[in-house]
Parts: structure tokens; C-alpha cells; sequence
């Protein structure tokens, strides 16, 4: 463990919530992710999990600087990109690149493959002007596109070939760090299976850290080493793939486990399935101590007043008052 | 007699591209009081299939091109407006994908709660309002005397799909269409609304007919998978039947594409290419060109379901013909 990739150090990013037209009035905050720090080693797949809501959209896009940090830090291999000034965090990005949901809405409708994938090439003036279509030609092949669609539009691709050009482009300038944000949720199985098998292809190929964004448990079990599960904000627990999510512990995880439908009709209707009242409460006023409290089958007393923190148990980190005397 | 059958229904959209053949010859029936699943990916022509039967294709494009539909006698697809009317929201209802575009935002859900029951029956608003109350307590939503005259913007996702439920089976239906219900909803909520679906079927003793794409929903939910790929039926059997023992290629690909099935780490197994174009003529088996196993016979020959053995039925011609 010398040093990590890309480190998150109790990150917070607030949004400010106004109400009203001519007299706008601070109404209230937003605290869409609220203290995460987190550790990426180099080569290493992170999932991060967790329901609509609960802020692993906004922490992607505050790894990126696509968001202001509200504080906290967000070192990529040691160097601080929230003090970065605009000009220096353009330099960064180069190491640091994102995929996005939906690859309808993520590439420009109006740029033909080849313009997509010259663009990043040429900002950066990472090759000569004259290797471009090499290269590009090279970045397609990688993806399992033929070189020859070069010259196709977004709308001749299907889902699964468009995500595809959208990783092509985040590989272009050859990152240290991919952040992908449910790259595979807009997608049917058959093509989710392509797309997840690329995406480790890419990881042992070339070395790269992944901080793999979905609510699909099992996708995220299946491609990632360690596993981070969000709720209202913060991580509840972080540990390796397999001891999250085969042996979970903290009550929120344990009921996103039980929650997934198996494919297995046997084991599916003879198992006990935990299923929690209500929805996640608003971010904008969470409930006092433990955000989980009110939804958790285990809650005590306690729980509505003091704030669990984050600490080792068996092999992982759980943020829960209870840890360890739960059945 | 089975409660709803159909028999080889075509429905192809005319488009400027040529005619898309989105439901190309399907046949299947259900039985009062069973939950059938209709699997596929996107495209593969199980949303059409039940918006044909409820006649909510547009035409034009769409049109039915052949088949009949009997619901306990009537044929929906040749019925009069009248008669179509009196079945559709009353002894068949449906509900939607996404709860968040499925509810008119003007009106309050108290309004659209009790629509159903005063254009289907005699009935008093206020007895109307009442049965709404009720409807609403049973799917779980709390202090429903004062939600119900909420607008539908101040429920989240969840509690919206509840509402669509109690709106469904608020005339008591035989039959409930579900498309996709729980496909944009987080999990947890998702298994709140599969319960539900379940515990209310056993109330009312409904049939249900479950669109998804998702086998493991279909696992725990339902007695009879159908599977659909490229506008036809290729495979459907009892649940444990499909999952322990799947017969077409498809379906086995399927399963084998599913990461939870997997051991970590292995690659996963990949359907190579693309769902068919629909678009262009398929004489023989849609599958056959992503197909391992295919030869020529299978681009060119026409498929049909035969049965293989305790309700099994699967269109593979070389699995029936016991090469592979």
C-alpha cells in the first residue's frame, strides 16, 4: 500500500437550495455527498453502490472537478485537484477520465466517431496532427469497433456500440483513473456482458483504476475487488467485493443484498427476504444520528442521536452503531 | 378454457424504413389466477404483444395484421369500440413502466383513483372515494386520507407505482398487465412492490401477465415463462422448468450472460452481435445468426413451438430434432 492513485480525503459537496423569485431565500442544503474519503490503489476496480439519491452520481462528478468541492480534498496521485487552478486541472484530466450512463446523451449527436475520438487527441496534443487517424483507428479496434465506422454517426451505433466510442474516448488520452457511472444500466444483458468484460479487459491491459459506479449488486460483485455501498451521502460500508456483499453487515447493505432478485427460482421463493419500509429520506433534512435509522429493521435508541463513524470490523469498515450485535 | 388467448398475432409498424415486424406470429393463453412472464431484451416485442392486446398500438404506423384474442369470448382485437371499452380498465388492467410519466400530473390522484369506477359502474363519488381510501391503504400507502388528495408530483417513484397499482386493480380486474413495473425503481423499493404484487394477487385471485427483462424478478414471481427474441415466442415452460432446464440456445445464452450466475472474475459469457433488424424479412430463426449452433437449414427454415416433455415448449428446430 505506497501510495494510492487517486485518494478522497472526507470530501463534502453541498448544493444550496433557494425558494422563491425576486426574494430568493436560502431555504436549505442539499448535502448530497457528506464526508466520503476513500482510498484507489493503482490497477485496483472500486464499486461503489447504493440507491437513486444517494449521492454516488455527485461524488463521481466531484472526483472529476466537474463539481465544486464544498471540502475536503481530492488528491490524484498526491497532488490536490481541488486547489488546482482551471488551467492546471485541464493538465489533470488527461489522467482522470469519465463514462457516463447514458450513451445516448453522453456523445455529441453531430460529431462522427472519428471527430469524438480526435478531439481529446488533439486538445491535449497527445500525437501529431498527421497520426490522428492511426491512432483513432487504434482506440476503435481496442473498444471492438471496426476502424471503418470511423466516419459513422452516434445514431448509427446501437447502445452497446455507443458506449463502446463513449470508453474509447475516456481511454484516448491514456488515464491513470476511469470513473464510470452506471456504464451499463441503459444496456440489455446480453450487451451488459460485453460491455462489463471490455471494461476488465481494459483494467488488466493497461493498468488503469476504475471507480465503477452502479446499483446492480451483482454486476458490481462481479467486476470490482473492492466494494463501497452509499446511503444518504456516506459510506456506510467498504470492504472487498466478496466479504460485502456475500457476508454483509451493516443493516443497509444486508437489505440491499436480500433485495436482488436471484435467477434461480428455488432458492428465490424459499429465502427470507428483508424488505425495508418506506423510501430514503430527503437529503435535504436527514433524520438525526444514523440517516438509516428510521428504515432499519435493528435501530435502537441510540441510534437516533448519536452519528456511527466508519471502523474496521472482520476484514472491512462499517458505519454502524450496532456492528457486531446484530444477529 | 383459459381466461385470455391468443392466436397468432402479427402486429408490424409501417414506417418510411420499410415495415417493422415488431410481433411476428405469437401465441400463448393464460389461466385464471396464474402469473405469467414474458422475458426478452429491448426490441424483442413484449410490450407490443400486450399493447396490441389492449389496443394501444397506434394506428397508423402499427397495425394488427392477423390473430385473434379471446378474453372469455370476446375477441379483443375484432370487438366493437364499445365492447373493448367495457372490458379494458374494469376486467383488464395495465400498468406502466415509469410511474413518473404515466399519471397526469393535473389532476389530483384522488380524480384519477376514482375515474375507473364512475365510467365502469353506478356509483356514488363519495362511495367511489371511499373504495380509493381503501384501495390506497391496501398497497401500503401510509395516511392515505390525506395523501389521496395530493398531485401526483409529491409522491416519489415508489409511492407512485403504488398509486398506478391501486388505480389498476381498483375495479377488481381478472387479468392485470404489468409492463415492466419496477424496472425504474431502486431495489429495495422494487422488492416492496413485488410483494405487493404477490400478496394482492392472492387477494383478488387475479391473472397476471409480468413484462420484464430481468429473469431473476420472473424467478421469484411467477409459474410460467414464455421468452420472447426478434417478434416471436422461442421458448416457454414452468418456471423451475425454464431456469434448471433450459432447452433453446437463447435462453441458455442468457442465462450464462447473467453476472450473478458467474464465478467473480471469469469472463462472462457474451451473446456475440445484435438483436435481429426487424425491419428486413427473417424467414427462419430469428437467433440464427448470433446462434453457435446454427446451420443453414436454421436461416431458412420457418420456426415453430413444439412441446418437449411436461408443458416445454421450445422453437429450436435442431434441439427438437435431437442434434444438439
Amino acid at each position: 500500500m505506497a501510495d494510492p492513485i487517486l485518494e478522497l480525503v472526507d470530501v463534502k459537496t453541498h448544493f444550496a437550495v433557494h425558494q422563491g423569485f425576486l426574494f430568493r431565500r436560502h431555504a436549505g442544503t442539499v448535502k448530497a455527498v457528506d464526508g466520503v474519503s476513500l482510498r484507489v490503489e493503482r490497477g485496483e476496480v472500486l464499486g461503489l453502490v447504493g440507491e437513486s439519491g444517494c449521492g454516488k452520481s455527485t461524488l463521481a462528478r466531484t472526483i472529476l472537478q466537474l463539481l465544486p468541492t464544498t471540502a475536503g480534498k481530492v488528491l490524484l496521485a498526491g497532488t490536490s485537484l481541488s486547489d488546482c487552478t482551471a488551467r492546471e486541472l485541464i493538465a489533470k484530466r488527461r489522467d482522470l477520465q469519465m463514462v457516463f450512463q447514458d450513451p445516448y446523451a453522453s456523445l455529441n449527436p453531430r460529431m462522427s466517431v472519428f471527430a469524438t475520438l480526435a478531439e481529446p487527441l488533439l486538445t491535449h496534443g497527445v500525437c501529431e496532427p498527421r497520426d490522428v487517424t492511426k491512432v483513432v483507428a487504434e482506440l476503435m479496434e481496442r473498444v471492438g469497433l471496426a476502424s471503418r465506422f470511423m466516419q459513422k454517426y452516434p445514431h448509427e451505433f446501437s447502445g452497446g456500440q455507443r458506449q463502446r466510442i463513449a470508453i474509447a474516448r475516456a481511454l484516448a488520452l491514456h488515464p491513470k483513473v476511469i470513473v464510470a457511472d452506471e456504464p451499463v444500466s441503459a444496456l440489455d444483458v446480453s450487451i451488459q456482458a460485453q460491455i462489463l468484460n471490455l471494461l476488465a479487459q481494459l483494467v488488466k491491459d493497461m493498468g488503469l483504476s476504475l471507480i465503477f459506479i452502479a446499483h446492480d449488486l451483482s454486476v458490481v460483485k462481479h467486476i470490482s475487488d473492492r466494494v463501497a455501498v452509499m446511503y444518504l451521502g456516506k459510506i456506510v460500508e467498504l470492504g472487498t467485493a466478496s466479504d460485502v456483499i456475500d457476508r454483509p453487515q451493516h443493516p443497509y447493505t444486508r437489505a440491499l443484498v436480500s433485495a436482488i432478485p436471484t435467477p434461480n427460482p428455488d432458492v428465490e421463493r424459499s429465502r427470507q427476504r428483508i424488505v425495508l419500509p418506506g423510501d430514503p429520506p430527503s437529503p435535504i433534512n436527514p433524520p438525526s444520528g444514523c440517516t438509516f435509522h428510521p428504515r432499519c429493521p435493528y435501530a435502537v435508541a441510540a441510534c437516533r442521536s448519536e452519528v456511527p463513524m466508519l471502523k474496521p470490523y472482520e476484514n472491512r469498515e462499517v458505519s454502524c452503531l450496532r456492528t457486531g450485535e446484530l444477529p | 378454457m383459459p381466461l385470455l388467448s391468443v392466436k397468432d398475432l402479427r402486429t408490424y409498424f409501417h414506417t418510411r424504413n420499410g415495415i417493422y415486424r415488431a410481433v411476428d406470429g405469437v401465441s400463448f393463453s393464460i389461466e385464471r389466477g396464474e402469473t405469467l412472464g414474458i422475458v426478452g431484451e429491448s426490441g424483442s416485442g413484449k410490450s407490443v404483444t400486450c399493447y396490441s392486446i389492449m389496443g394501444l398500438v397506434p394506428q397508423p404506423p402499427g397495425r394488427i395484421e392477423s390473430g385473434t384474442a379471446h378474453f372469455d369470448g370476446v375477441d379483443l382485437l375484432h370487438c366493437t369500440p364499445r365492447e373493448s371499452r367495457s372490458l379494458r380498465g374494469k376486467r383488464i388492467a395495465m400498468i406502466f413502466q415509469d410511474p413518473m410519466t404515466s399519471l397526469n400530473p393535473y389532476m389530483r390522484i384522488s380524480e384519477q383513483l376514482i375515474e375507473p369506477l364512475l365510467i365502469h359502474g353506478s356509483i356514488s363519488r363519495r362511495a367511489a372515494l371511499d373504495q380509493a381510501l381503501s384501495m390506497l391503504d391496501a398497497v401500503g400507502i401510509n395516511d392515505a386520507a390525506k395523501r389521496i388528495h395530493y398531485y401526483p408530483h409529491e409522491f416519489s417513484g415508489g409511492m407512485r407505482q403504488r398509486v398506478m397499482i391501486a388505480m389498476a386493480l381498483i375495479t377488481q380486474p381478472e387479468l392485470l398487465i404489468a409492463d415492466e413495473p419496477t424496472t425504474a425503481l431502486d431495489v429495495t423499493v422494487q422488492a416492496q412492490i413485488l410483494e405487493l404484487i404477490k400478496r394482492l394477487q392472492k387477494e383478488f385471485n387475479m391473472a397476471v401477465i409480468f413484462i420484464t427483462h430481468d429473469l431473476g424478478v420472473v424467478s421469484g414471481l411467477c409459474d410460467r415463462v414464455q421468452v420472447m427474441y426478434g417478434g416471436r415466442i422461442i421458448e416457454t415452460a414452468s418456471t423451475r422448468s425454464l431456469f434448471y432446464e433450459p432447452r433453446h440456445p437463447y435462453t441458455k445464452a442468457l442465462q450464462q450472460s447473467i453476472p450473478s450466475l458467474q464465478q467473480k472474475g471469469t469472463q462472462l459469457f457474451t451473446i456475440p452481435g445484435m438483436p435481429p433488424d426487424l425491419s428486413k424479412p427473417l424467414p427462419g430463426c430469428p437467433f440464427a445468426p448470433r446462434c453457435s449452433s446454427a446451420i443453414q437449414a436454421c436461416r431458412e427454415k420457418p420456426i415453430e413451438l413444439a412441446p418437449c416433455g411436461n408443458g416445454h415448449e421450445q422453437s429450436c428446430s435442431r434441439v427438437q430434432a435431437g442434434e444438439i
